[in-house]
């Protein structure tokens, strides 16, 4: 398989060339060019004895061509010195092959998920440099034309080099937040391929992988942060639902009504060793506990043997992690697991007069969820009905209609 | 020659008589229609695009005010009598290809299996984008 070992060299080779030629933009270019180049040759030439120099090799010789260019076209534009005294490396000079340097990645996500850049630039980015997927597979995820994703990876490439951005490992007091830009990226990544695996969408489900992998990589170079075991956890615990959450038409099955046969338990067995082992060696932070909640969920058999009392004590800490109302909507569900959905519609009311969620299809969902379990079918089936009327995703909109339909018909019978 | 196909649904009675009344069977067996006339133009190659709408009390209308920034209103013109609830663009040899086609998205069964007649308005894509008329 070519893919996967590509997609593990990219940032290698990426890392090499750009510590010997500093130019960031080209050097990406260049790399992505040897990529494609060894994604056409390799299957039918055969691997080469050294994967990885190979693609270094073809990226300088691609780089060396950019300079020239380069140095032509200031000698075209100006009839100055400047040219000749820019320094480059000698042209002929090789980078040294050394061992990789897993550092090398982790300074190349620091650049690419670069606080100057919007979300879905970083994302591109980081897909494109540390991930090594080509343009047109990140174009094909994001359902964009080709030239719209090469020109939001270029515009990214330019910013990241307007504010400032270099290959080199930023300060250790800048450390800490740019790595949770980090693992925000990857999780926003995941999210991406998963919220929209349909049924035979493996394009999409791909990036779900992709983002598990780049977590690994990251967990390689800080082996000791507990956040970023956390994202792995969490990642590995949610995707091990996958098969189950959706029916043979792409409609959404919930949590409480999947096949937890289906579920993968190789990725749960994963996920639950990693989060325990690292829940409370260190400082707290939402990814672990997101993960710890997914693991009860993942471990228990069924949605009445799920340990609930510590799911809402979870979300309750997680609450005074960061101030989310939708952390305070999930608590509120998991209350009403325990103490029943009076109490959880109670905590629900409070939500209503927050402007930041009053108006989402998911406190409406909940609504139909928690009337429908005391006992109140007409609102219920009023609040699936405007929850699919809001959703902005297919397969919710098919199970909330479908969900509001079959109260009305039990109503009716 | 490309097309967009518009589906538009009645802007009265939808939340009375929209998909969301219908009983689940039926609901399930128009998202099987649609699935498959998706499937169907992938698989002549006819496909282009096809996006559904989020419903209308979530549209906004946008104009630029004298100093070029957004002016937003709700949207579109309430007194319209329908609304764009999804569209499909087709890549087809032929405008009777296109009606062809349109008129199969229209068959689509409703409530109780009933054949709807949705009305698709059909409009071919002209070779640039939009200037105003």
């Amino acid at each position: 398989m070519i893919e996967p070992l590509l997609r593990e060299l990219a940032p290698q080779v990426l890392g090499a060339v750009v510590r010997r030629y500093r130019d960031f933009a080209a050097a990406e270019d260049a790399v992505q060019e040897a990529l494609i180049a060894a994604a056409a040759q390799w299957p039918t030439d055969g691997l080469p004895d050294n994967p990885r120099g190979w693609l270094i090799t073809v990226a300088v010789r691609r780089m060396t061509d950019h300079i020239r260019a380069e140095i032509a076209r200031r000698r075209r534009e100006s009839d100055t010195a400047e040219a000749a005294t820019t320094q480059w490396p000698a042209i002929d000079d090789v980078p040294e092959l050394g061992h990789a340097d897993h550092d090398d990645t982790l300074v190349l996500l620091y650049m690419c998920c670069h606080p100057a850049l919007t979300p879905s630039s970083a994302v591109a980015l980081t897909l494109r440099a540390v991930g090594g997927l080509t343009t047109a597979e990140i174009a094909n995820a994001y359902l964009v034309p080709e030239s719209t994703m090469a020109q939001r990876i270029s515009r990214a490439k330019a910013k990241v080099k307007g504010a400032g951005g270099r290959f080199e490992m930023p300060s250790a007091q800048e450390r800490s937040a740019r790595l949770s830009t980090v693992l925000h990226v990857i999780y926003l990544i995941f999210n991406e391929g998963y919220a929209s695996s349909i049924g035979s969408d493996l394009v999409r489900t791909d990036l779900s992988h992709e983002a598990i992998r780049l977590a690994r990589v990251v967990r390689t170079s800080l082996p000791r942060e507990p956040e970023v075991a956390g994202l792995l956890a969490l990642m590995l615990l949610t995707d091990a639902r996958r098969a189950a959450r959706t029916g043979p038409e792409g409609e959404l099955i919930p949590l409480d009504e999947q096949n937890r046969g289906l579920w993968d338990h190789a990725r749960i067995s994963e996920g639950a060793r990693l989060i325990s082992s690292v829940f409370g060696s260190g400082p707290i932070g939402p990814y672990q506990v997101q993960a710890a909640i997914a693991s009860l969920h993942d471990e228990a058999a069924t949605v009445h043997a799920t340990d609930w009392p510590q799911i809402a004590a979870l979300y309750g800490a997680l609450m005074t992690l960061e101030d989310n109302p939708m952390v305070a909507l999930n608590h509120a569900i998991a209350v009403a697991m325990v103490d029943g959905p009076a109490r959880g519609l109670a905590l629900l009311a409070d939500l209503e007069r927050d402007a930041r969620i009053a108006n989402h299809y998911r406190l409406d969902a909940v609504l139909g969820h928690l009337c429908e379990r005391a006992g109140d079918l007409p609102a219920a089936i009023a609040h699936f009905r405007r929850a699919a009327s809001k959703t902005t995703s297919v397969p919710e909109q098919h199970y909330l209609r479908i969900k509001a339909a079959r109260l009305a018909a039990d109503r009716s019978d | 020659m490309k097309f967009m196909m518009m589906m538009h649904a009645p802007r009265a009675g939808w939340e009375t008589h929209g998909i969301g009344t219908w009983p689940p069977e039926d609901i399930q067996n128009h998202i099987k229609f649609m699935k498959a006339f998706n499937a169907e133009l992938k698989a002549a190659g006819e496909f282009v695009d096809a996006q559904g709408l989020a419903l209308p009390d979530q549209a906004r209308i946008v104009r630029a005010r004298a100093d070029r920034s957004p002016e937003v209103t709700d949207g579109p013109y309430p007194e319209a009598k329908e609304f764009l609830a999804g569209f499909w663009i087709i890549d087809v040899d032929s405008p009777e290809r296109a009606y062809a086609l349109a008129a199969r998205a229209s068959s689509a069964p409703g409530k109780g299996g009933e054949q709807m007649s949705i009305p698709i308005e059909v409009r071919e894509v002209m070779s640039a984008p939009p200037t105003p008329e």
